[in-house]
């Protein structure tokens, strides 16, 4: 599918630039020029789909579909999955939080909700297939949900009601299923798209500069630092460089879509790929402004559980991926 | 007279959709308009809107969840 765009990148570097294959220069413009267009091309893509999806069914029918309907213990896979499709600027987190809550939604499920929906976004994803390609997509999104899923599950069973501040438990003392009725957009297609298109344009715009520094580093590494130089110092044998790798990342935020391009080149240079795994996860999972901004809903003791849980459940994921590969 | 409400916790989306209004109601001349900005997480939740940024326009929701365009906001506005 991307041969014409190795082709254009080996037509740009070693005929217009007149540069020699195999050499260090050479080989890191022509990954760079590879690298960011079908990158580029492909965040397009999911971005454009996803919005269309999001279009169609946005974070309040998401709230009423699991306010209103008996789901005999499937709600967790249904949050979890549910945040998948639905897109999460970490500012909306608030709202969100009380929304849900409000409608009388479980704690646990509204935590599925917030795990998954930042972990496995738009962006992440775009950027998974483009660099680690369809298949370790397609484990990392089936493993979020799980990880969303079992993390909101293990939280439910602390009684975390307690930890919510004053304000929030009179909400929930007020909660109620939500009654009103969704307004049915009956919106045309057409009349649809500028809108997405627009959200698609603002959400490239955001990450482009990111993506590509990211990519410029990625490419200056894979020209420079030899195959399997990781090897030696993060090996699978490491048993703590999933946890340390986790625990660096937790406190990283919005570089993450110039993050991963560079964990890429990491993982072809010799890192393991859960270790590289449960890294991307913490960057984009968890945040230290996301934690500032639930201060808000939550005590301090209720953030460090939900951070502490879900930090755990990464590095699981971390171990098992390991495993399978 | 036009009431227009921003509802964000003030993270970047919400200051850029200020901006678009502010715009708006520029392009348009609007004089008689009184542009709010709302930051407060409790006030926010009394709208019942769970994604922010949202325009408020005379009491009625308008946006939610996303930056609009100041096309867009000028047809609200008129």
């Amino acid at each position: 599918m991307f041969d014409w765009v190795q082709q254009f990148a080996d037509w740009l570097v070693y005929e217009q630039f007149g540069l020699v294959k195999g050499e260090h220069l050479a080989e890191a413009l022509n990954f760079f020029f590879y690298d960011s267009i079908k990158i580029l091309l492909l965040l397009f893509i999911v971005i454009f789909f996803m919005g269309i999806v999001n279009s169609y069914f946005p974070v309040e029918k998401v709230r009423n579909f699991l306010s209103r309907n008996k789901l005999y213990g499937t709600e967790y896979l249904m949050a979890s999955l549910f945040g998948v499709v639905t897109p999460f600027c970490s500012c909306s987190s608030v709202p969100l939080f009380i929304g849900f809550v409000r409608g009388g939604i479980p704690l646990g499920v509204t935590f599925a909700f917030l795990i998954t929906s930042p972990l496995v976004n738009e962006v992440a994803i775009g950027l998974f297939i483009g660099l680690f390609g369809l298949k370790t997509t397609i484990i990392y999104v089936i493993s979020g949900v799980i990880l969303g899923m079992t993390a909101g599950i293990i939280l439910s069973k602390f009684r975390l009601e307690r930890f919510l501040t004053p304000w929030v438990k009179e909400v929930l003392a007020n909660a109620q299923k939500e009654s009103e009725a969704f307004e049915a957009e009956q919106t045309p297609f057409r009349q649809r798209l500028p809108i997405i298109w627009a959200e698609v344009l603002n959400i490239l715009r955001g990450v482009i500069p990111y993506v590509i520094v990211g990519i410029a580093i990625g490419g200056l590494m894979h020209g420079y630092i030899p195959e399997g130089f990781f090897e030696q110092y993060m090996n699978k044998e490491n048993p703590f460089a999933v946890p340390i790798a986790t625990i660096l990342a937790v406190p990283m935020y919005s570089n993450a879509s110039g993050i991963l391009p560079v964990a890429q080149v990491l993982v072809s240079k010799g890192i393991p790929l859960g270790t590289a795994i449960a890294f991307m996860m913490g960057v984009v999972g968890l945040s230290i402004p996301e934690a500032m901004l639930l201060k808000k809903v939550m005590s301090l003791k209720l953030i460090g559980i939900f951070f502490g849980v879900v930090t755990l459940c990464i590095i699981v994921s971390g171990y098992v991926f390991n495993m399978i590969f | 007279m036009k009431e227009i409400k921003i509802l964000g916790t003030g993270c970047p989306k919400c200051k850029q959709t200020t901006s678009m209004v502010e715009k708006a109601v520029e392009e348009l001349g609007l004089t008689n308009v009184t542009i709010e900005k709302v930051e407060d997480i409790m006030k926010i939740m009394e709208y019942n809107v769970i994604s922010t940024p949202a325009v408020v326009i005379d009491g009625d929701i308008k946006i939610k969840g996303r930056v609009p365009s100041v096309p867009e906001l000028k047809e609200l506005l008129q």
